[in-house]
């Protein structure tokens, strides 16, 4: 067999990585090989996840989302808030996922008419949501769940068979995305206009209407995914905001193989990075090291990991594109 | 002849005794003045109180503030919130400026128990009486008001040991959910956790996890120490905001029950729903509407005998309230006014 150092892209690296240290674990600590153990897994990095997912398509259309924590917490802690102040279900539902989609329109239409670089549109609306939320929405940092909403609950807390409901979200998010991405015209137009945004124009693809569409879709997820916090923990904390969260969204993106400079990737690397941090954190609580701790070990096998392809792959003018961060 | 007399004088005496009483009644009626009551009302005016929280925005903090806006309101001080929302370095900075602005009194709210000390003693320095409310520094000024963590912890510990411990058939493992690890209220709250565990061996600590006041992370952690241990006797987590993932996570594996979830925070009305919907086994409330009484009552104490920082070292801990199923009383809890 010949073997080709090319074969290891960052996808198969981070995989090989996740692969080796699962082993590790089985091995070494009891109780972690185990499918119910493997399920809560799962479940723990299952919005994390989600985002991911939705953070993959902006960057898939060489885009990046820095408001979606924000869109996440506010939307579906407004929802709570409806709820608390007597609205129905449906009509609270609807009421946040429409600042959610009002929100990533926002940043689309800024990014592809006003032709604010996304990174900084992003990061301001951002900010406008949840000091809007924090200021007239909600009266509180943590809302709580009202009690006895039935099959709203089950959202979060509900299971399948032995499946937690935010695994099958997960998995459904995930097919779902993989199902735009690569079978539907907008999907494939998200990676032309990734790849080439003038090109892309030059050959007919609307790319203001995609890029609009893509945060639309960020943003849609960004509330799912704190639809499935809400209702998992009978709470939204809107201080999650201040968390280092988003930066994780962006690392399983990036971890799992997909450039920031657009085009690339599928669904695929966004579920390598995700495993790769579950099996870390679960490990990590299983041998009960310090939370601290957990954040410095996470830092540096990412880092590792991401060394380990530069050095593989050097950039050259080749392989370098432009609009590489 | 005599009787009559007597009779005469008799009434004549009573008559002018009581006239003479009625007079003297009437004249200490005009003299007796309250004489504390006027010093008391002047010593409010021109006065000014800044109260600077981690942040607003949640149960413990809003009602401090209620309490204080209106005593401020009531007797005519100036009060301002300077909220650095949870972010420590715009909270130096608040506390930086408020020096220069010079307040009678800074009421802070420490988010560990480093950060401030510095700032603390600098604003002491300059004349500024300094309270501490519930998360202590590790300087400390005039007046602590507050829970007191060690016997919280103790508290926590004792129950642990008396439903996990020898004698109740259970594993004895236990998991502990911390807030951040500086933190006054996590730091504190080992120290009286372990004074009693130490002393009782048969309880084991399979987890020790800091969890930085968030549900979600609390939730992840229970989950898989539910997992690895599900003979796990208690839960113990710093506080009941907190904790809640932690009882999701009880309530999820099926464990209701068998795994006794143990908390404490502010006895805001979430804790009472949650003992009552048994979520929560037993909450220690440090009575929020108790601390802010005394958080006022501090204030006017400074204020009347214009105290000097560093004139007295004194700490008024929160007598604790307790709140459980078996004696569950609905009026310990309280819910902010809006």
């Amino acid at each position: 067999m010949n073997f080709n150092i090319s074969w290891f892209t960052q996808e198969r690296i981070v995989f090989s990585i996740a692969l080796v240290l699962f082993l590790v674990f089985s091995l070494s600590l009891s109780g972690f090989f185990s499918v119910d153990n493997l399920i809560v897994l799962m479940r723990n990095v299952s919005v994390l996840g989600i985002l991911g997912i939705g953070m993959a398509i902006v960057v898939i259309g060489r885009g990046i989302d820095l408001s979606m924590i924000a869109v996440m917490a506010v939307s579906s802690a407004w929802t709570l808030q409806l709820m608390q102040n007597g609205y129905g279900l449906g009509s609270a539902l609807a009421l946040g996922l429409m600042c959610a989609l009002a929100i990533g329109v926002a940043n689309g239409l800024l990014i592809a008419f006003v032709e604010i670089p996304a990174l900084f549109a992003t990061l301001a609306t951002g900010i406008f949501l949840y000091g809007l939320g924090k200021s007239t929405m909600l009266d509180l940092d943590v809302i709580y769940l009202p009690e006895n909403t039935g099959w709203f609950e089950e959202i979060g807390k509900g299971s399948i068979g032995p499946f937690p409901m935010p695994v099958i979200l997960f998995c459904i998010t995930m097919v779902v995305a993989w199902f735009v991405l690569s079978r539907t015209r907008f999907g494939r137009f998200i990676y032309g206009t990734g790849d080439n945004p003038l090109a892309a124009r030059i050959t007919g693809i609307p790319i203001r209407i995609i890029i609009t569409g893509q945060y639309a879709m960020a943003s849609f997820i960004g509330f799912f995914a704190g639809i499935i916090i809400a209702t998992s923990v009978s709470a939204v904390n809107t201080r999650i905001f201040h968390s280092t969260m988003i930066y994780d969204v962006i690392l399983v993106v990036v971890l799992g193989g997909i450039g920031l400079s657009g085009g690339k990737g599928s669904v695929r690397n966004v579920v390598v990075g995700t495993l790769l941090i579950g099996i870390l954190l679960n490990g990590m609580t299983i041998m009960d090291i310090q939370f601290t701790y957990q954040n410095f070990i996470k830092s540096l096998i990412l880092l590792g990991a991401i060394i380990l392809d530069s050095v593989l792959h050097p950039r050259n003018e080749e392989t370098a594109q432009q609009g590489d961060i | 002849m005599l009787k009559k007399f007597t009779l005469k004088k008799l009434l004549a005496l009573g008559f002018a005794s009581t006239l003479t009483l009625g007079m003297l009644g009437s004249a200490a009626n005009a003299e007796l003045i309250d004489e504390l009551r006027e010093p008391y009302i002047q010593s409010f005016k021109g006065k000014k109180v800044a109260f600077l929280p981690i942040a607003m925005g949640f149960d413990l903090t809003e009602g401090w503030a209620e309490a204080m806006k209106a005593a401020s309101e009531k007797h005519g001080f100036e009060f301002v919130i300077r909220d650095p929302n949870w972010n420590t370095n715009a909270g130096t900075q608040a506390l930086t400026a408020l020096i220069a602005e010079k307040p009678d009194i800074i009421v802070a709210h420490n988010p560990d128990v480093q950060s401030y000390a510095r700032l603390l003693k600098k604003a002491e320095k300059a004349g500024i009486n300094v309270i501490q409310v519930n998360m202590k520094s590790s300087y400390s000024t005039n007046v602590y008001v507050g829970a007191d963590w060690v016997e919280i912890g103790e508290a926590g510990a004792q129950e642990m040991v008396k439903r996990c411990g020898d004698g109740s058939g259970t594993s004895g493992k236990v998991a502990i959910i911390q807030g951040p690890l500086t933190g006054a209220a996590s730091v504190y709250q080992v120290k009286g956790v372990m004074n009693i565990l130490d002393q009782h061996k048969e309880i084991k600590i399979v987890a020790n996890q800091a969890a930085d006041w968030d549900a979600s992370k609390a939730k992840a952690v229970t989950q898989t120490v539910l997992q690895q241990h599900p003979d796990l006797c208690a839960v113990f987590g710093f506080w009941d905001v907190m904790t809640l993932g932690a009882a999701a996570a009880v309530k999820e594996a099926g464990q209701t029950g068998k795994v006794s979830v143990l908390t404490n925070g502010g006895g805001n009305q979430m804790a009472c729903d949650n003992v009552k919907s048994g979520a929560f086994d037993k909450v220690w409330s440090y009575d929020v509407p108790g601390q802010s009484r005394d958080l006022v009552s501090m204030i006017k104490m400074i204020f009347q005998s214009n105290a000097k920082p560093g004139d007295m070292r004194v700490a008024l801990y929160t007598p604790l309230k307790v709140i459980s199923r078996e004696a569950f009383d609905p009026s310990i809890c309280w819910s902010l006014k809006k």
